[in-house]
């Protein structure tokens, strides 16, 4: 019964995981950019909800929307004023830039909001759980984390295949000259991927600061797993990175039943096993 | 006045000049051919009349205005589309969608998806496909009719033939007459000579980057085109 548990306590922690590599992927898929500053902005996005919270004096739930809303702005206006100059046939620009991005964030946020952990409480839904019968109890919080994660993933689903924005999206990760030539603005293009990334960024940050403590050095571990939980499902497929953040988060809690110091541990581990044994992820999707 | 003006047209790949001052004309509905060898720099002209390649905004002039410097996506809002040479589907799309990019431009006209399916009847049955598992001869239909989808004013080809088997090309050809039928004007870049000479009613032969010659091919000796072409 213990194992069950850790499964499905880690199965859930997974769909966080997803979240943060939701809009990792997407970017990495519509630019080939890998976003190195991902993970402070999901940290930017909890401090984001906390001043908004603070100063509306409303739920970290009610904060969700407005912080979403300034976050797929901020992505708008990153991409386009700072982004789109990095791009072209060297690699290099972008993860240079964004690693310098990371680094300001971080300090910025230091400045701004000392070290201090700080929290987002969301009232009773925090300690509230859920009987599921046979001595499994799962957390309120820990379902509703996982349910965003499946809409928000299903959400992209949609937006991929059902319409024309995501047409465009797809063409022109697979070509950007030609989708230019026929009629795609791909510096808009980007922008707009960027700022739907964001705004999935601002969901696991609310999220991440009502499940957890935050303070502003927590950006890159989050990338990490972001960067994990997307190897392991294979790059390009959306539901693979859904269970590859699934795939993570029972890793990290039967390591930790297994040794209390093994969680990140073991999350690694089972990372680095995918990569050996199935280099591709396990629902590759893109190639080339 | 014409259609479409290029007037001392000049274009670089870096240091590198590919174009040393191309002048060509096309009037409404008209159908010019332009050959010439590899390298010759057919491709790096096209490039630059659709925006790809930025150059001089006086240089290249459509329906009277000045569209050299506009990007690519202003330019097809204009209503000039180009095949690209190799076809260029994008793969991860299906047939449907590929052709549905070329709608993206919003433009309205003659045709649409419908009248797509009529002019090339296998494309129907294969929409869902991903483009690239269709034979060449069938990629090359979707990419003529993604061009046509944006409902252009002026279309250009860009090695159409190329790669294709000749029952093929002349059934690709045989579509130019219902495009020339909506009053759509066509420049066609090749390298097989006598099939562009067979359809344009004008010729443009490049060389090094230079018009070498140009006229009408009942008035073009195959002489003068064999020296235009390989020079010497």
């Amino acid at each position: 019964m213990e194992w069950i548990d850790t499964i499905v306590q880690g199965a859930l922690l997974g769909g966080l995981y997803a979240l943060f590599a939701a809009g990792l992927s997407l970017m990495f898929g519509v630019m080939r950019i890998v976003n190195i500053a991902h993970g402070d902005l999901i940290v930017f996005s909890s401090y984001l909800a906390l001043v908004v919270v603070q100063s509306l004096g409303i739920g970290p739930f009610a904060a969700l929307p407005l912080v979403a809303i300034g976050m797929f702005i901020l992505g708008y206006v990153l991409q386009r004023g700072l982004l789109n100059f990095t791009l072209g046939s060297d690699v290099l620009p972008p993860l240079l830039v964004t690693f310098g991005l990371s680094i300001i964030i971080e300090n910025g946020l230091q400045q701004v909001f000392s070290a201090d952990p700080q929290r987002l409480p969301a009232g009773t839904i925090d300690t509230a759980s859920l009987n599921l019968g046979g001595g499994l109890v799962v957390g309120w919080l820990a379902v509703i984390v996982f349910v965003t994660a499946v809409a928000v993933i299903a959400a992209l689903e949609l937006l991929l295949y059902r319409t024309a924005i995501g047409r465009a999206f797809r063409a022109t990760s697979d070509d950007a000259d030609t989708a230019r030539l026929y009629g795609v603005d791909t510096r808009h293009i980007f922008a707009v991927a960027t700022a739907i990334s964001l705004a999935v960024v601002s969901v696991a940050g609310v999220l991440l600061a009502i499940r957890t403590t935050f303070d502003p050095s927590m950006g890159p571990a989050r990338l990490i797993y972001a960067f994990e939980a997307v190897i392991i499902g294979g790059l390009g497929s959306l539901w693979g990175t859904l269970i590859g953040g699934v795939v993570l988060g029972i890793a990290q809690s039967v390591g930790i039943v297994l040794n209390p110091a093994w969680d990140l541990l073991a999350g690694h581990v089972v990372f680095l096993l995918v990569l050996v044994f199935r280099p591709r992820g396990l629902f590759p999707k893109l190639v080339d | 006045m014409s259609q479409l003006e290029i007037r001392d047209l000049v274009a670089f790949y870096g240091d590198f000049q590919a174009l040393f001052g191309i002048s060509l004309h096309l009037d409404a509905g008209e159908c010019i051919a332009i050959v010439g060898a590899n390298g010759a720099g057919k491709s790096t002209l096209l490039r630059g009349i659709t925006g790809l390649l930025p150059v001089a905004a006086e240089s290249v002039r459509f329906e009277g205005a000045a569209i050299g410097s506009l990007p690519p996506h202003r330019i097809i809002a204009r209503g000039i589309a180009m095949t690209p040479e190799g076809r260029r589907l994008f793969p991860s799309l299906s047939v449907e969608e590929n052709l549905l990019m070329g709608a993206q431009c919003g433009r309205k006209g003659p045709w649409d998806l419908a009248r797509i399916y009529g002019l090339f009847p296998g494309l129907a049955e294969r929409k869902k496909s991903p483009a690239t598992a269709l034979s060449g001869g069938q990629q090359q239909m979707v990419a003529i009719g993604r061009a046509l989808l944006a409902n252009p004013t002026l279309l250009l080809c860009d090695e159409i033939s190329l790669g294709l088997a000749p029952i093929v090309i002349r059934d690709l050809y045989a579509v130019f007459a219902s495009i020339r039928g909506e009053g759509t004007s066509l420049v066609i870049v090749e390298q097989d000579v006598s099939r562009a000479l067979s359809l344009a009613d004008r010729v443009y032969c490049l060389q090094e980057g230079r018009v070498t010659l140009e006229g009408r091919p009942g008035d073009l000796s195959r002489e003068q085109i064999r020296l235009a072409y390989f020079g010497t």
